[in-house]
């Protein structure tokens, strides 16, 4: 049963907004750009919206997919099991999206590191067309939930409850909303002076890659489920 | 009293439910129309079976109309069907004719429905010429095609383009199936329902049962492929797989079991080869089911020791979905969504010849831990991702994006 904290905001300590939980849904779009060769997958990213170089560095959290990826962008993932070369792969595989402000700085990156592997390739490794990269995109539809958080206390309730939806939302897409490329949750209890440095320490030791939405889940409870230092 | 959509709690969490419930919020009111072709049989209408209760019981408005055809219709759609998936095809004017007339027809008995709707789901090729019928509509109109369309013929795919490039979005079960269309393209895979009488749980009795009643031995290993009798799904690719197989496994069964579908006037056709390819054999059963079958297909699959689904092409596979929550390892052709859900060493494998699938079933009936283990693997993997609450939350999503402009962001917090 989820459980649904609802105090008034005004009480909370230290004067802070209330979390207010939310959940997203992500759907799926075909763009209709399709790449065989490494050259092509550089060309079409140069051009390609940012809602697809996003979808295909975190989408796979919300769709099908088998266990631990080995990579954990698309565009590694390909290089390596549709193209054969797993240099490129492993350049791309440790380009961490939450590091560049925007979505062009790391476009730039990614055609970069291509870049230079074409540049040592003598002959550009290319696939079949049942094979080729697929450039989707995404529409992301955020919507209210019941829960509100007042206290950071309260965390420990709320988040087992949780959907996927949420998690990804707060933990994932986060990053790509606040300032400091943080995730909501430590966004907001930075609010709170130093008082939770040992939480924040631990939600930032979460690996967001080589994961689930379910596992980060049960990640986040487990930090919220250690004694949490109090507001004075 | 729960409602019907907490009824699916117990397989997928309470946060699944609740979250389907906060997404319909904002769509409570809407008038939503489903169209194809069928009542019975084929994956589509087993999907809206479920998919229109549930959608009512999270308060849109949903109703399902069925298009209404002779067999000349039925045969040009056929054809639209097999040319989607690349078969050279001739298709007559006269067909066409027929298709065009049937399509205005039944567009103008459903006019008022289909005219005040908020949003309409055509599926697939059969009623896709509705729109330009209904030229006053107000809602938006999505057309929604669950075939392999990756490699379709240019000449049907030209008509039919004709048809679908006015609506207002369109969906594919995958990326490699979309075709260039003047709007969005969402791709959204179909998916089961774990509460169908083809999916819940069965007592071994029923099972043990069924098998009699086919005469299948439930002490040796058995093969099961479920589908349509159709050149695609290479029934008789099957049999010859079995042969090769039985070679090294004497005691090795097959099943073929087919529903009809009453859009596929060839199914009699491919059923009277692929018994001739059966040549009488006792432990190849080639099964001719009625559409409603439910229970006796869920017993197959359940009883079965490995699922085959050897298809030269699928739009999805969805007996591969159902064969995997029962927790069964595949062999499927390396083809369409199959290719999405069966992953190699994981959940199964993926074969391209019949020689192929004779040594994987080998390869299997050799490794027993493994070919439990895959089975496990393959349910979660289900449950994760092919069950129908997932289609439901794409579906809720798609009319969202769609009500809201199709942006890439919608923040319906906002709107408050």
């Amino acid at each position: 049963m989820n459980a649904k904290v609802k105090t008034d905001p005004a009480q909370s300590k230290g004067g802070n907004d209330p979390f207010m939980v939310r959940d997203c849904a992500l759907i799926a779009l075909a763009t209709g750009k399709r790449a065989r060769t490494m050259k092509e997958l550089r060309d079409f990213l140069e051009n390609i919206a940012p809602e697809s170089i996003y979808y295909h560095f975190w989408g796979s959290l919300l769709r099908p997919r088998f266990e631990d990826p080995e990579y954990h962008n698309d565009f590694a993932a390909w290089c390596a099991h549709n193209l054969n070369d797993e240099i490129s792969a492993e350049r791309l595989a440790v380009v961490d999206p939450s590091q560049f402000e925007s979505m062009e700085d790391l476009r730039s990156e990614l055609i970069e590191i291509i870049d230079e592997r074409i540049d040592e390739l003598d002959v550009l490794p290319a696939t079949s067309r049942d094979k080729q990269f697929e450039f989707i995109s995404s529409d992301i539809v955020v919507f209210a939930t019941n829960h509100v958080i007042n206290e950071p206390s309260e965390l420990k309730e709320v988040i087992p409850g949780l959907s996927r939806g949420s998690i990804f939302y707060h933990f994932i897409d986060g990053r790509r909303r606040n300032p400091e490329s943080i995730d909501d949750f430590r966004s907001w209890l930075l609010k709170y002076d130093d008082s939770y440095q040992d939480t924040i320490m631990g939600i930032a030791e979460i690996d967001p890659y080589f994961t689930s939405l379910t596992e980060l889940r049960e990640n986040l409870s487990g930090v919220f489920s250690k004694p949490m230092q109090e507001a004075v | 009293m729960s409602s019907l959509i907490e009824t699916y709690a117990p397989y997928t969490g309470f946060d699944v439910i609740q979250q389907l419930k906060e997404l319909a919020e904002p769509l409570k009111g809407l008038r939503v129309v489903h169209v194809n072709s069928t009542k019975e049989g084929g994956g589509v209408a087993e999907i809206l079976h479920r998919m229109i209760p549930l959608m009512n019981d999270l308060g849109i408005d949903t109703t399902w109309e069925v298009l209404e055809g002779n067999p000349d219709f039925y045969q040009c759609t056929k054809m639209f069907h097999n040319g989607m998936q690349g078969d050279q095809v001739q298709i007559s004017d006269k067909l066409l004719e027929v298709y065009e007339e049937t399509n205005r027809q039944n567009a103008d008995r459903l006019r008022d429905t289909l005219r005040d709707a908020d949003v309409v789901f055509i599926h697939d090729p059969q009623p896709a010429a509705f729109l330009k019928h209904i030229d006053d509509r107000k809602g938006k109109w999505i057309w929604r095609c669950h075939i392999d369309a990756s490699k379709p013929n240019r000449q049907v795919w030209k008509y039919l383009r004709e048809h679908v490039k006015n609506y207002d979005a369109s969906v594919f079960s995958l990326a490699a199936f979309a075709q260039p269309l003047p709007h969005p393209i969402y791709l959204i895979p179909p998916s089961i329902d774990p509460l169908t009488e083809k999916n819940i749980e069965l007592g071994e009795q029923e099972i043990k049962l069924v098998l009699e009643q086919f005469n299948i031995d439930p002490e040796r290993h058995l093969l099961v492929q479920v589908s349509r009798f159709d050149r695609f799904k290479d029934p008789v690719g099957v049999i010859e797989a079995y042969r090769r197989a039985r070679r090294f496994i004497p005691g090795l069964q097959l099943v073929l079991a087919g529903g009809g579908a009453s859009d596929d006037p060839e199914g009699q056709i491919v059923l009277e080869e692929v018994r001739a390819s059966a040549m009488g054999e006792s432990d190849i059963h080639v099964l001719e089911l009625p559409s409603d079958a439910h229970r006796t297909i869920n017993a197959l699959q359940r009883a079965a020791t490995i699922i085959i689904q050897k298809s030269l092409k699928e739009g999805f596979g969805l007996t591969v979905t159902e064969g995997m929550w029962k927790e069964k390892p595949v062999i499927g052709g390396n083809t369409g969504g199959i290719r999405l859900q069966v992953v190699n060493h994981h959940t199964g494998f993926l074969v391209n010849s019949p020689g192929g699938a004779a040594m994987r079933i080998r390869y299997m009936l050799k490794n027993q831990g493994k070919l439990v283990e895959m089975g496990v693997k393959a349910k979660e993997f289900v449950r994760e991702n092919f069950l129908i609450t997932r289609h439901l939350r794409e579906y809720m999503t798609l009319m969202l994006s769609l009500v809201h402009g199709s942006k890439h962001r919608i923040d319906l917090n906002k709107n408050k």
